[in-house]
């Protein structure tokens, strides 16, 4: 049995409401039925009143006069052919003589002339019985023996004061059921055409109403491992508990998702912090026996007695000392505050400088640099981040392709300087997303891989942000900068 | 005694006037009783259940030729049992009837033989005992001793008298040789009595139930003849004895000529009869004899 409890709401609820319509249905029409059986009962007797009433006084005077014929005809009157059976159809007439003999029956061959009425049946006995029961029976006397398929209705025959005999009518029950029957196939007809309309209804309500209770749940059991869609906005548009459920859901899993985004974004700057960290102090590790190397090797050059053998090894020691100290001065990002503020003019030097590039590749350079006459904003700093940017998105373009530059304080920020370089290269990957701004994380052949994570240290160390999304077919890099003291306050989309 | 009491009339004056008046009186109710006859002129003749009577649309075209034939209007009255149209008969409300032979018997000095139909050529019928088609175990009157039996009509021969002398012949008192007795007032609704099962035997009329073996056979094969009667005389046309001669013989007339024409063949063919014959008061000899053991005179 539990597991009719635990099958889905998609079926239960259609499940139970058809039963409980099917149920209704039964019990209704089990009333209806008994009230017809009782009321059909109740008009064959009534009617069987009147015509006991009507043969009684008709048949009386043939009593009087001995005259079967008449009497025969009589009785035989109300008699119909098989065809035209009803319940209220009487079955058979019979009249008792004083002395309990039939005097004459509408069916003489069953019910003969003369008998004794007690040796008709056990339905007769029984009915002789009752006729001779002492004065005071209500009349008309009723009678449906049990295990009997007829029902009696006896009336005395009367002339003025003088008992003259009984008349006893019999009703066919088994005229009862067919007449019967067919009101239960007609019930049965009504019921099952209102199931034909209610239960479609029903299985449409009931699905309406399970199917985003199921999606919910579906989702509800996802929430564990990930962030669950939003339920589609067209699943249920209503306000009842139903519809408040799906929008406290929707909230919950809108809340969640920034969440999600939030610690995406904590990991992945503590992440680079940590590195951050570490390449610093492997830099430093570095830095200090580099610089007495450098010294050293600066000092045997200045030597005239060395062999030329040497000369040429302490060049080669030399440019490869210098190439350590270039990479780990690219590793080990210091900022220093600078007096002097950004202005139209490094502006106008870094598209100079990045010409070359784009006329080589060809590209279709975008630039809209709202900026007024000066910036509080470390130039040197920015012109690294924009070169960085620019040359990246010119080497990540297409061949002949489009990269766009806006630069301008931050919408609804003053104090914000906001720089967003597009282009329309390939999409970054999931992984390299996570992975973007680390050293040595080049999404191209030929990169050193340095480009973003000094990028990101100079970003970092102005208290900024930066941030890279795929965004309509094109590649999109944002970096917000705060002006003066006041950060930017502002998570990057 | 005062003057003013003296009787103006001397009694034997008012004996006079009272017969003279009474005479005058009778003389004028027989004078408007003719003169009512002649100005009507319409012949009124009694129906008895001697027949299918209650084949009424033969009955209106025979009463519809009759009238062309004798050109007077004529009426058919018809009447449940036979006690009835004899007693219109006996109280001139019939100047011609249809009538048993039993009946006739009982009217001789009121009516004049008629005419006599033909069956089957012969103006003779039988008395049929009759069982239900399913009751083989009957072979005659004596098997049926203390049964419910259904007579036709207590003035029926053939119904009634016959089959009651043929008890009586057999030694036994046909008052209580049967269980129960009833009449049905009709040979017809004999048949239907048998055929029922409300009696266990019934005597018929043989014309009647050959009649209905042809015009209601489904009815009739529910019965079986077990004893036919010797012959009687066929049911006869009378004539009220107030009928004048020459109303007597037209009618006589009529129904002699009634195989003569077509119309009257055609008519003869629905009643299952052949024609007419004057017949005999003879013919009749048989039912005066049983009549007469039954003390009837």
């Amino acid at each position: 049995m539990r597991w009719l409890f635990n099958l889905s709401f998609r079926h239960k609820i259609p499940l139970w409401t058809s039963f409980l319509i099917g149920v209704s249905i039964f019990v209704v029409g089990a009333a209806l039925m008994t009230r017809a059986y009782d009321d059909m009962k109740h008009a064959v007797v009534i009617s069987a009143d009147n015509l006991a009433h009507t043969l009684a006084n008709t048949v009386a005077p043939t009593l009087l006069h001995d005259d079967v014929w008449r009497a025969f005809e009589i009785v035989r009157s109300p008699i119909r052919t098989e065809s035209a059976r009803t319940p209220v159809q009487v079955d058979a007439v019979v009249v008792l003589a004083r002395d309990n003999r039939v005097f004459v029956s509408s069916h003489p061959e069953a019910l003969p002339m003369l008998s004794e009425a007690a040796t008709l049946g056990a339905d007769w006995l029984l009915l002789s019985a009752q006729l001779n029961a002492p004065a005071g029976t209500r009349w008309p006397l009723v009678l449906e023996p049990d295990d009997s398929s007829y029902l009696y209705l006896a009336l005395p025959i009367t002339d003025k004061d003088a008992q003259l005999g009984h008349l006893v009518l019999r009703y066919a029950k088994s005229v009862f059921h067919p007449w019967f029957v067919d009101t239960i196939w007609q019930g049965l007809g009504i019921g099952l055409l209102v199931l034909a309309v209610l239960i479609p209804i029903n299985w449409y309500w009931g699905s309406r109403m399970a199917t985003p209770l199921v999606d919910l749940a579906q989702r509800m059991g996802l929430m564990l491992r990930t962030v669950p869609d939003p339920l589609p906005p067209d699943l249920y548009p209503y306000d009842d508990e139903l519809g408040q459920l799906f929008q406290a859901y929707d909230r919950m899993v809108l809340a969640l998702r920034d969440k999600a985004a939030l610690e995406n974004e904590m990991v992945k700057s503590e992440r680079l912090a940590a590195i951050g960290q570490l390449t610093a102090g492997i830099a430093h590790e570095i830095n200090n026996p580099l610089a007495g190397l450098i010294t050293v090797v600066d000092t045997l050059k200045l030597r005239g007695d060395l062999d030329p053998r040497v000369v040429r090894n302490l060049e080669l020691i030399d440019r490869g000392l210098m190439q350590i100290r270039d990479t780990v001065a690219a590793l080990l990002v210091q900022t220093r505050v600078q007096a002097r503020h950004l202005n139209q003019h490094d502006l106008d030097d870094i598209h100079t400088l990045i010409q070359p590039q784009v006329g080589k590749r060809r590209i279709r350079l975008g630039w809209s640099a709202a900026m007024p006459a000066e910036l509080p904003a470390p130039a040197s700093l920015v012109r690294q981040i924009l070169i960085n940017l620019l040359l990246n998105a010119v080497q990540a373009a297409a061949e002949g392709g489009h990269v766009s530059l806006w630069l301008g304080r931050k919408e609804g920020s003053e104090s914000c300087l906001s720089i967003v370089v597009r282009n329309d290269g390939a999409h970054l990957s999931e992984d390299q997303l996570v992975h973007l701004f680390e050293p040595f994380a080049s999404t191209r052949a030929g990169g050193h891989g340095l480009g973003l994570w000094v990028t990101y240290q100079i970003v970092t160390q102005l208290e900024g942000r930066i941030a890279a999304r795929n965004d309509d077919g094109e590649v999109e890099f944002t970096v917000n900068l705060p002006l003066g003291e006041t950060s930017c306050n502002t998570a990057s989309a | 005694m005062s003057k003013d009491f003296v009787n103006p009339l001397p009694n034997r004056n008012r004996r006079r006037w009272l017969i003279d008046s009474s005479c005058l009186a009778a003389a004028g109710l027989i004078g408007l009783t003719r003169k009512s006859q002649a100005a009507a002129s319409k012949i009124r003749i009694g129906m008895t259940p001697a027949f299918l009577h209650d084949q009424h649309s033969l009955l209106g075209e025979w009463r519809a030729f009759m009238a062309a034939s004798l050109r007077r209007p004529v009426e058919f009255v018809q009447r449940d049992s036979y006690r009835e149209t004899m007693d219109l008969l006996r109280l001139e409300k019939l100047e011609f009837a249809w009538i048993c032979d039993y009946p006739f018997l009982h009217l001789k000095d009121s009516v004049r033989l008629l005419a006599v139909p033909l069956y089957q050529g012969r103006p003779h019928y039988r008395s049929y005992l009759i069982v239900r088609k399913d009751d083989t175990r009957t072979r005659s009157m004596t098997d049926l001793a203390g049964s419910v039996f259904a007579y036709a009509d207590p003035y029926s021969n053939t119904g009634y008298l016959s089959p009651r002398y043929e008890i009586r012949q057999a030694g036994r008192d046909p008052a209580n040789f049967f269980g129960k007795t009833f009449f049905t007032w009709s040979h017809r609704k004999v048949v239907e009595a048998v055929a029922s099962g409300l009696a266990q035997g019934g005597a018929v009329d043989s014309y009647i139930w050959d009649t209905l073996a042809h015009v209601e056979p489904a009815l009739s094969a529910r019965t079986r003849v077990v004893w036919r009667s010797p012959e009687y005389g066929f049911p006869p046309f009378v004539a009220h004895r107030s009928v004048t001669n020459a109303d007597f013989h037209q009618m006589q007339r009529h129904l002699l000529d009634t195989s003569r024409s077509d119309a009257g063949r055609r008519l003869l063919g629905l009643l299952y009869l052949d024609g007419f014959t004057t017949g005999t008061p003879a013919l009749y000899d048989g039912v005066a004899r049983m009549m007469r053991a039954f003390g009837e005179t």
